[in-house]
């Protein structure tokens, strides 16, 4: 039997080394999955976690997973710690993803310098305005954002699938669901040869630094902090409190749909139905395994973007349906949410009563 | 508009507002005793996939429904010991849910995708399905619609007059209160997870089992989440969380209606409608922010812990 | 075993993570006896009444029931034996019906379901309080809800009824009601444990007292025999200070001025305010009295500006209408604010002290330009936590952490170090031990004679009329009238916190039947 002890004061060893811990259990359990699968299980977990990345390429090619996922979850981060549940980052990547196309159609057979910075700016807008809506129904209408995001989400999804089917499609495209394939003009550069390592990664590293500068050094960033972990004693201070939801809605938005811009404009290429793989779902756990700061949440989003690489490599290699990657993602969510137990409890281990033999001769003494 | 075409769309509606009344009326329990899941969408799709192996293997709907329900039952057990054993936000416990679940639906179906099995028959009502206007829609149903309109009469009989219904609503009013009086909170709320689990696991197995009847990735479509709202919308109120299912069954089957007026619009705009109602309902409803707090379980997904 | 005593606890410890809540406590209880027990703020008399009902698990120790030596292993077992308690927070489910409540408490124990109702009417009738059974608790007064959790007791043939802190909660009329209630209890043959810190009521009506320190029996009395200093010297130790002697002053120049403020009742449980008059000087105390839950929330929230009213009028600071403004710019016009939830509102539990003094005094020079400056946070907490002698592991520490009043004393030391023009207080010393009670009484004082103007809010008489200049009531959202304190007699202040003042101006304003009723 397993009891809970509540802790003074939380213990700052488990909250960094829980998300570690419920890697290795994942690991684990990878382990055990893909034996029962009939895997040679080392084997697997080697084409999972280590083959990918085992070269250049692969490297770069995390990369490249990991820019969209990791742009995501800066902003959901923020989002978090102010307690805005704000479960749309896929809706918000894949709108961006749409305005941008919208735009970058534009400049198919465009050569101007404006084509790429335009592509990138529509999509940032296109995402913030998405994630405006969210922000006007939670802070004008008082309704709760985690339902208004996912509704918001399943609408973008049918909004893209319109786009490419409708008013985006290719003209040229023998009836395929895609938008023209973008202009060279309008591509973010390539920033080492022969890779797809793209001008994401700069946009990346200045999320980066602007989140962590906002989160540990700014007021409003400390401002948001005690908005969601006391929401009265913000109103007691007198912080602005729709101001800071509606700010932390909005950027997280903007750097969704930057995230969307970057994927249309970068290794796809054109608009198409597929273009987010849940990286807006998957941002979430990331956001958490990096327990909401700037630093872990790269190291989270790198290991995420391994997995989807880890489950393509996997269907390739080994046969292994691709929806591997999702299970992961869900273990991975579910043993940090255990894991996370012993930040706040010492968790006691005993045996039922009637078992404990010290109990069972004292019981005789008497 | 011919009277054919209101019939069929009035059978279309319960039709599809089944799965939505289930998953709803499950949760609405479970929040009931103030837990909050948020992982209807990842039940509903292990239960849609589990009962659908089933049934493709074993020919037996019974068996089908039967384990889609179980599914959904020890699923929810993963959920509860999370967020009520391990004390984890419960909203957060609920999203790792639905993306484990759908992940691990996507796996385990992956050999059945796109394959059928033979729907679940309906049962007419011998002469009433002959009664015109409501006499397919109500009575010409296949079981589990049946099985839905029961489940509905006993879970308003149980709140309204059994001592259990009773100790849900305290559970999930002040838990604490509850435990120092002796009341079985753990439990209670445990046992209302496990009921909102079976309901989701058997809407699932209603939608690859008889609605569809097929097996597709995904294929809930966002149903768990729109019955989440459906909860709000009833104002945890169980005859409205049937009036609402219907209302949104009615809502997804729009494209049904513009044909019948002869109206062409693009079906990917038709497909937005539910959850654009469900916003709209949103919308409306929190208006009053005190008026929906009124009815909120009060401790709804809030952590407790029995300490001592 | 000894037949004369009802209860006997012997030996009982528990010991909680951190702390030793009981030590070998011995508690005797006899027959017909209403027995006190008595002791600070954490000395233990929770833990040790909640393990003779069965709620706390103890260590170490056993408990004798008429003799026998008896395992209580929940509450349900306590009912069983004859034990009935009324916890200081009710254990009452607000959604539900008098009788839906006690029933789903008492379960098999409520008898059969169709009588129950009558039942509870009749025994709140024989007892002198009477209930209407199908009435929901959430429209129940303070002093009606605690009938029913005696009431509930009552219905279980019990030999033993547990009262915490009853009388916390209570207009002083109600008060005499209540023990005319154990007093009937007393005479049917039924004991009583009475725990309090109010000395004047144990003397007034308890046989014999046990005093609890820091988890230790620290004396036995016979209360009429002993006078409050000494018992009150039992219950703190010989090294505090109890005393301290109280300046009136008259103060001089309005600082805030409330005229005729009425609001609404927003939600379902608040109390709408009506016509609310109210000065508080430069230099002065003002003490508001009343029973919790009478729009005292409400008043505080219209004052600190958590509820504004857009286009209101009422509220002025200096001269300058606040009514719509938000708390931050109440802030900047010299306002400081000490709420009554410390943990939660006053400061945020998982953040440490220095985040804590960022949370309100960021306008004091500890933000630049949108950045922080973190050495002049860590200064100035540092300086809080020494000049107000906080005990704690340091500016690290997590304001959870810290005992109730230790943060308390930080919290006040935060606000008072924004020299503030008006501070708001609600119940300061709630929960707080004498030490810390009286060093911050001390800073209060200091504050008013500085020339700021505080209005306190507070359920202990005690201590409005230790620091209150001017004192009046609130009751069902109306103020009484304010009257230098040294010329308000308490049985004056009692009626005023039941509602019978007369109202001078209620142009507009129907008379409210609740206040009508408890005068």
């Amino acid at each position: 039997m397993m009891r809970l002890e509540a802790r003074v004061q939380n213990s700052p060893f488990w909250t960094y080394f829980s998300p570690v811990l419920a890697v290795i259990l994942t690991v684990i359990t990878g382990f055990f999955l893909f034996a029962a699968l009939g895997q040679p299980p080392v084997e697997t977990l080697y084409i999972f976690f280590i083959e990918p990345i085992s070269d250049w390429y692969g490297l770069t090619e995390l990369i490249v997973k990991t820019i969209p996922i990791l742009l995501c979850a800066y902003g959901l981060a923020l989002c978090f710690r102010a307690s805005i549940w704000n479960i749309g980052a896929e809706g918000q990547l894949l709108i961006g993803g749409i305005c941008a196309t919208a735009v970058a159609v534009q400049f198919v057979d465009s050569s101007s310098f404006l084509a790429m910075p335009l592509t990138i700016v529509a999509g940032m807008i296109g995402g913030m305005a998405w994630a405006g809506i969210t922000a006007f129904m939670k802070l004008r209408l008082n309704t709760n954002e985690t339902l208004v995001t996912i509704m918001m989400n399943y609408i973008a999804l049918n909004v893209l699938l319109w786009s490419v089917h409708g008013p985006l499609k290719d003209p040229n495209g023998y009836n395929f669901p895609e938008s023209a394939l973008f202009g060279e003009s309008t591509l973010l550069p390539i920033l080492v040869e022969d890779t797809r390592l793209h001008l994401g990664l700069l946009f990346v590293l200045l999320a980066f630094a602007a989140t962590w500068t906002f989160m540990s050094k700014t007021f409003a960033g400390f401002q948001i902090q005690v908005l969601g972990l006391d929401p009265s004693a913000a109103k007691m201070a007198g912080y602005k409190q729709h101001k800071l939801i509606a700010m932390v809605l909005l950027v997280s938005g903007a750097l969704a749909g930057l995230a969307g811009a970057s994927e249309v404009a970068g290794p796809i290429g054109q608009l198409v139905p597929q273009i987010s793989p849940g990286f807006g779902y998957a941002a979430i756990i990331v956001a958490f395994l990096g327990r909401l700061h700037p630093v872990g949440i790269t190291l989270a989003g790198l290991l995420m973007g391994l997995i989807y690489m880890g489950g393509e490599m996997a269907q390739i290699e080994a046969g292994l349906p691709n929806s591997i990657t999702g299970i992961f993602q869900g273990l991975m969510l579910f043993y940090l949410l255990s894991c996370d137990v012993i930040i706040r409890y010492r968790v006691r281990l005993y045996r039922p009563k009637f078992l404990t033999p010290s109990k069972i001769s004292a019981q005789i003494q008497e | 508009m011919d009277l054919d075409l209101i019939t069929n769309i009035l059978y279309a509606t319960i039709r599809t507002g089944t799965p939505l009344l289930l998953v709803a009326l499950g949760e609405m329990v479970c929040e009931k005793s103030g837990v909050l899941n948020l992982g209807q969408e990842g039940m509903m799709l292990l239960g849609a996939v589990a009962g659908f192996i089933a049934m493709y293997h074993c020919d037996s709907l019974f068996i089908g429904f039967a384990v889609a329900a179980l599914t959904g039952v020890l699923i929810s057990l993963l959920f509860g010991f999370i967020a009520l054993n391990l004390n984890a936000s419960q909203v957060a416990t609920g999203l790792a849910l639905t993306i484990f679940g759908t992940g691990l639906s996507a796996f385990l179906g992956a050999d059945y995708e796109g394959k059928t099995v033979e729907a679940l028959p309906e049962l007419a009502l011998g002469a009433l399905k002959d009664i015109p206007l409501i006499g397919k829609p109500l009575f010409a149903q296949d079981a589990i619609v049946y099985f839905s309109w029961v489940l509905v009469v006993v879970v308003y009989l149980f709140f309204k007059h059994h001592r259990g219904g009773l100790a849900i609503r305290a559970a999930g009013e002040n838990p604490e209160v509850g435990s120092s009086l002796g009341l079985p909170v753990m439990r209670i709320r445990y046992l209302a997870v496990m009921f909102g689990g079976a309901c989701a696991g058997l809407a699932g197995g209603y939608l690859s089992m008889a609605y569809t009847p097929l097996w597709t990735e995904n294929m809930t479509a966002g149903r768990g989440w729109i019955a989440l709202a459906l909860v709000v919308f009833a104002s945890w109120r169980i005859e409205r969380v049937m009036l609402g299912a219907y209302l949104f069954g009615f809502a997804s089957i729009m494209h049904l209606v513009a044909q019948g007026l002869g109206l062409s619009i693009d079906s990917n705009l038709l497909a937005m409608l539910p959850y654009v109602a469900t916003l709209v309902v949103l919308v409306m409803l929190s208006k009053d922010k005190e008026r929906l707090k009124l009815f909120e379980p009060m401790s709804l997904a809030k952590p407790w812990h029995r300490n001592n | 075993m000894n037949k004369e005593n009802r209860v006997m606890m012997k030996g009982m410890t528990k010991q909680y993570p951190g702390c030793k809540a009981n030590d070998g406590i011995n508690l005797n209880i006899k027959h017909k006896e209403i027995h006190a027990l008595l002791g600070e703020n954490g000395a233990g008399k929770s833990t040790l009444i909640k393990t003779l009902y069965g709620v706390v698990k103890p260590d170490q120790g056993e408990i004798f029931w008429n003799g026998r030596l008896v395992d209580i292993k929940d509450p349900a077992a306590a009912r069983a034996l004859g034990i009935g308690m009324v916890f200081q927070h009710f254990s009452l489910f607000e959604t539900l019906t008098i009788t839906e409540n006690i029933a789903l408490a008492l379960g098999e124990q409520a008898g059969h379901p169709n009588t129950l109702a009558r039942r509870i009417k009749e025994t709140s009738e024989r007892y002198g309080m009477p209930l209407s059974p199908e009435r929901r608790v959430s429209s129940l007064s303070t002093g009606e809800r605690q009938r029913v959790e005696i009431v509930r007791c009552l219905l279980l043939d019990i030999q033993l009824l547990i009262l915490d802190e009853p009388t916390s909660v209570l207009t002083p009329q109600e008060v005499d009601q209540l023990f005319k209630t154990l007093r009937t209890l007393k005479k049917e043959g039924c004991s009583v444990l009475f725990i309090s810190h109010k000395l004047h009521e144990v003397t007034d009506i308890c046989d014999s007292a046990t005093i609890l320190r820091a988890g230790k029996v620290s004396g036995h009395c016979i209360p009429k025999e002993e006078t409050p200093a000494s018992i009150a010297r039992m219950m703190v130790g010989d090294d505090t200070p109890i005393s301290n002697e109280t300046r009136r002053a008259e103060g001089s120049g309005v600082f805030l001025s409330v005229d005729n403020l009425s609001i609404k009742a927003e939600a379902m449980f608040d109390i709408p305010l009506k016509n609310i008059n109210l000065t508080v000087k430069k230099g002065e105390i003002v003490g508001i009295a009343g029973v919790a839950g009478n729009g005292q929330e409400e008043l505080l929230k219209a004052l600190s500006g958590e509820e504004t009213q857009k286009h209101g009028n009422s509220i002025k600071f200096a001269q300058q209408v606040v009514d719509g403004m938000s708390p931050l710019k109440r802030r900047r016009l010299g306002m400081a604010l000490v709420p009554e939830d410390r943990l939660g509102r006053g400061a945020v539990p998982t953040m440490d002290l220095c985040e804590n003094t960022l949370l309100t005094s960021f306008d004091h020079g500890l933000v630049n330009r949108g950045f922080l400056n973190k050495n002049k946070i860590v200064a100035l907490a540092d300086k809080i936590i020494a000049k107000y002698k906080v005990k704690t592991a340091g500016n690290h520490a997590h304001a959870a952490s810290l005992s109730g009043g230790n943060l308390q004393k930080f919290i006040i030391g935060r606000e008072v170090e924004q020299q503030p023009k008006f501070l708001l207080m609600s119940h300061p010393t709630w929960g707080v031990d004498i030490g810390a009670q009286v060093a911050i009484h001390k800073a209060i004082l200091n504050l008013r004679d500085q020339g700021c103007a505080i209005l306190i809010i507070s359920e202990d008489l005690d201590e409005l009329y230790k620091v209150s200049d001017r004192l009046g009531a609130i009751c069902d959202g109306k103020l009484s009238p304010f009257l230098p304190t040294d010329e308000l007699p308490l049985p004056q202040l009692g009626q005023w916190m039941a509602g019978d003042f007369a109202d001078d101006d209620t142009q507009g304003v129907t008379p409210s039947p609740k206040g009508a009723t408890h005068s």
